[in-house]
């Protein structure tokens, strides 16, 4: 019984820990989503930048592990603004497929740059940080996990603040409300939208950071899986709630922890997703989603 | 007047098939036509039939879905293992490959009546991505089985499929949705894309066309997933992920949702434009990328009209005209 429970809570924190990934990159998501009212298909894609911006920073260049993440981040918010600029703000008034066609595009367009630069093997992640695991009687808590969930967790509370308190927040929330509106009350939609996709981009790098330390290799095609789960995790608490996302990517995280330990490893991605597709048949609008109502 | 009436509406497309197939008949006949080239006659016919299946449910109900993939691999497997078995029966092509294509449509449309009740309560992004997932639980949960070969892939499928009897599956499938999409139905269909709401206080059954939608499209993906199956000698489910799905999309996309010609035209040239770029080796799928990039920026954007007018012979034409006619007019003046 005993170990029932400490294999639960091991798995509840790894779970914790990955979740917390997901969170981040289905912020992006679901920030882009909420403000441009478009799927960036290509946001998986930058975790991948981002690791490989850390190990060509840390690895080929020497830098400390700091300044190494400060260049990811720099890196994913120019790649990010820059392809907004020029793959997305042409179609600002197209159908949303073809902009979602685009996005798939600037998806395959770095996923080939980064097979042509370096190569299909899969590169080993460096350990950017010692921490020693806590242990709590049978429990173990490994250092990575915690400053995984530390950091992602200052993160959340930081972006809270951000799109709550500052004015360049509100501006957010405006031109997701109502873009029209929003123009004529003298916001910049498009450097609104240009701040929206700094901001994801940015915590692309930094999931993408954790995403190599957790799994220790990364490869051209890394940012696809996660990605598609990130999205799967921003549609789970509802796309567009910036809450939902952080509440969806937890939870999406803790199930497939438990059921690559409590059922099978194969059938967890199944499980996962049969449990978004549960949800959504009971709330079509995802878990905090709003529900709007369609007019005449 | 009559060659004319070949040349328009269904017909120009009836048209089209048969003159493309008659080319590569001559071709192949007098062995102009390398391996490779002979090779891609199979995917690009069964990319046809999953474009225009996919553009029904996009283009003419106006509903993303992501899981065309996982009907196609549903109908491959149902199809490839009655094919199996019947070849052990010793049953004839002629008789076998029918009844696995039929069988494998019906695979695939019973998969879709089972995923379609539930998911179609859900609209737009949400609807996108629960299929996206469902086609992800079947590829996971066909990794899993042991008679569908598990990771490994199912082998021993005798190789029937041919461009003949692709050409012949097409034409069907021609009929039957030009059928569909231009009956009663087919507007029904589009009257719900266009207004949901005002489609039902008009009293169309706006579940019923959604769900029929959905089955008649994951039928001809499951063909198309048997005559894939039937094209080589290993089927992997891992071939059915949701990048097949999303690279179908393209193809729906770039030859213009709602029309069938352009699905049909689109996905001869995307299925052969990265073998085109084989020349350039490893660069093939980026210049793939940055083409797709940038014709959906021309294409789309409100910025470039005036290269899509510039492009467009019919507007050069018409310009042409009007300035003549004006310039007849002052003349007359």
């Amino acid at each position: 019984m005993m170990n029932f429970f400490t294999s639960l809570i091991n798995n509840l924190i790894s779970g914790l820990s990955v979740g917390s990934i997901y969170a981040l990159i289905a912020l992006g998501y679901t920030m882009v989503y909420g403000i441009a009212k478009m799927l960036n298909f290509a946001h998986g894609d930058i975790i991948m930048v981002g690791a490989f911006a850390v190990i060509v920073s840390v690895s080929s260049l020497g830098l400390p592990s700091i300044i190494a993440i400060l260049i990811a981040v720099a890196v994913c918010v120019v790649l990010g603004v820059v392809i907004e600029a020029i793959a997305y703000r042409p179609l600002r008034n197209a159908s949303p497929l073809a902009v979602l066609i685009t996005a798939i595009g600037v998806s395959y367009l770095l996923q080939n740059l980064a097979l042509l630069i370096f190569g299909s093997t899969q590169y080993s992640f460096p350990r950017l940080f010692q921490m020693e695991a806590i242990h709590f009687g049978q429990i173990t808590i490994s250092g990575q996990s915690i400053i995984t969930l530390l950091v992602t967790t200052i993160i959340m509370i930081a972006l809270h603040f951000f799109i709550n308190q500052t004015k360049i927040g509100k501006a957010m929330r405006a031109v997701s409300e109502d873009k029209g509106a929003a123009e004529l009350m003298g916001i910049s939609v498009n450097r609104t939208i240009s701040v929206t996709f700094a901001i994801g981009s940015g915590l692309a790098a930094i999931a993408g950071l954790f995403y190599g330390l957790t799994y220790g290799f990364i490869g051209p095609y890394t940012g696809s899986m996660p990605g598609i789960k990130a999205f799967v995790a921003a549609v789970f608490g509802g796309i567009g709630s910036i809450p939902g996302a952080m509440l969806g990517g937890i939870l999406l995280g803790v199930i497939e922890s438990f059921s690559k330990a409590y059922i099978s490893t194969e059938l967890s991605d199944a499980i996962v997703f049969g449990i978004l597709i549960l949800v959504l048949t009971i709330r079509p609008f995802g878990l905090l989603g709003k529900k709007t109502n369609e007019k005449v | 007047m009559k060659i004319k009436k070949l040349f328009t509406g269904n017909f120009k497309i009836y048209s089209f098939m048969v003159i493309a197939f008659l080319v590569v008949f001559v071709l192949s006949q007098m062995g102009l036509l390398s391996r490779h080239a002979s090779s891609l006659l199979v995917p690009i016919c069964i990319n046809i039939i999953l474009a225009v299946s996919l553009n029904l449910n996009v283009g003419f109900l106006g509903e993303l879905t992501l899981g065309h993939a996982g009907f196609m691999s549903v109908g491959a497997y149902g199809g490839c293992l009655l094919s199996i078995a019947l070849e052990a029966a010793a049953v004839p092509v002629l008789i076998r490959f029918p009844i696995a294509m039929i069988f494998g449509g019906l695979v695939a449309a019973a998969f879709s009546v089972v995923i379609g009740i539930p998911v179609l309560r859900l609209k737009g992004d949400y609807l996108a991505i629960v299929t996206l997932a469902f086609g992800e639980i079947i590829r996971s949960v066909i990794i899993n089985l042991n008679f569908t070969g598990g990771a490994a892939g199912l082998k021993g499928t005798p190789q029937d499929s041919n461009y003949i009897i692709c050409f012949v599956v097409i034409m069907i499938m021609l009929f039957l949705l030009l059928h569909l999409v231009n009956s009663k139905h087919g507007r029904a269909i589009t009257a719900i894309r266009d207004n949901r709401i005002a489609a039902e206080a008009c009293g169309i059954n706006v579940t019923y066309y959604r769900l029929l939608t959905f089955v008649v499209a994951a039928f001809f993906a499951g063909v198309a997933g048997v005559l894939y199956g039937h094209n080589y000698s290993i089927l992997t489910a891992g071939t059915f992920d949701y990048n097949k799905s999303i690279e179908i999309l393209v193809i729906v996309v770039l030859g213009g949702m709602g029309s069938i010609m352009g699905s049909i035209i689109s996905a001869i040239v995307i299925t052969i434009l990265p073998e085109a770029f084989r020349a350039v080796g490893d660069y093939r799928m980026l210049i793939y990328a940055i083409v797709l990039i940038i014709v959906m920026i021309v294409n789309a954007s409100d910025r470039f009209i005036w290269l899509k007018d510039l492009l467009n012979p019919k507007y050069q034409i018409n310009r042409f005209r009007n300035q003549r006619n004006a310039k007849k007019g002052k003349e007359a003046l």
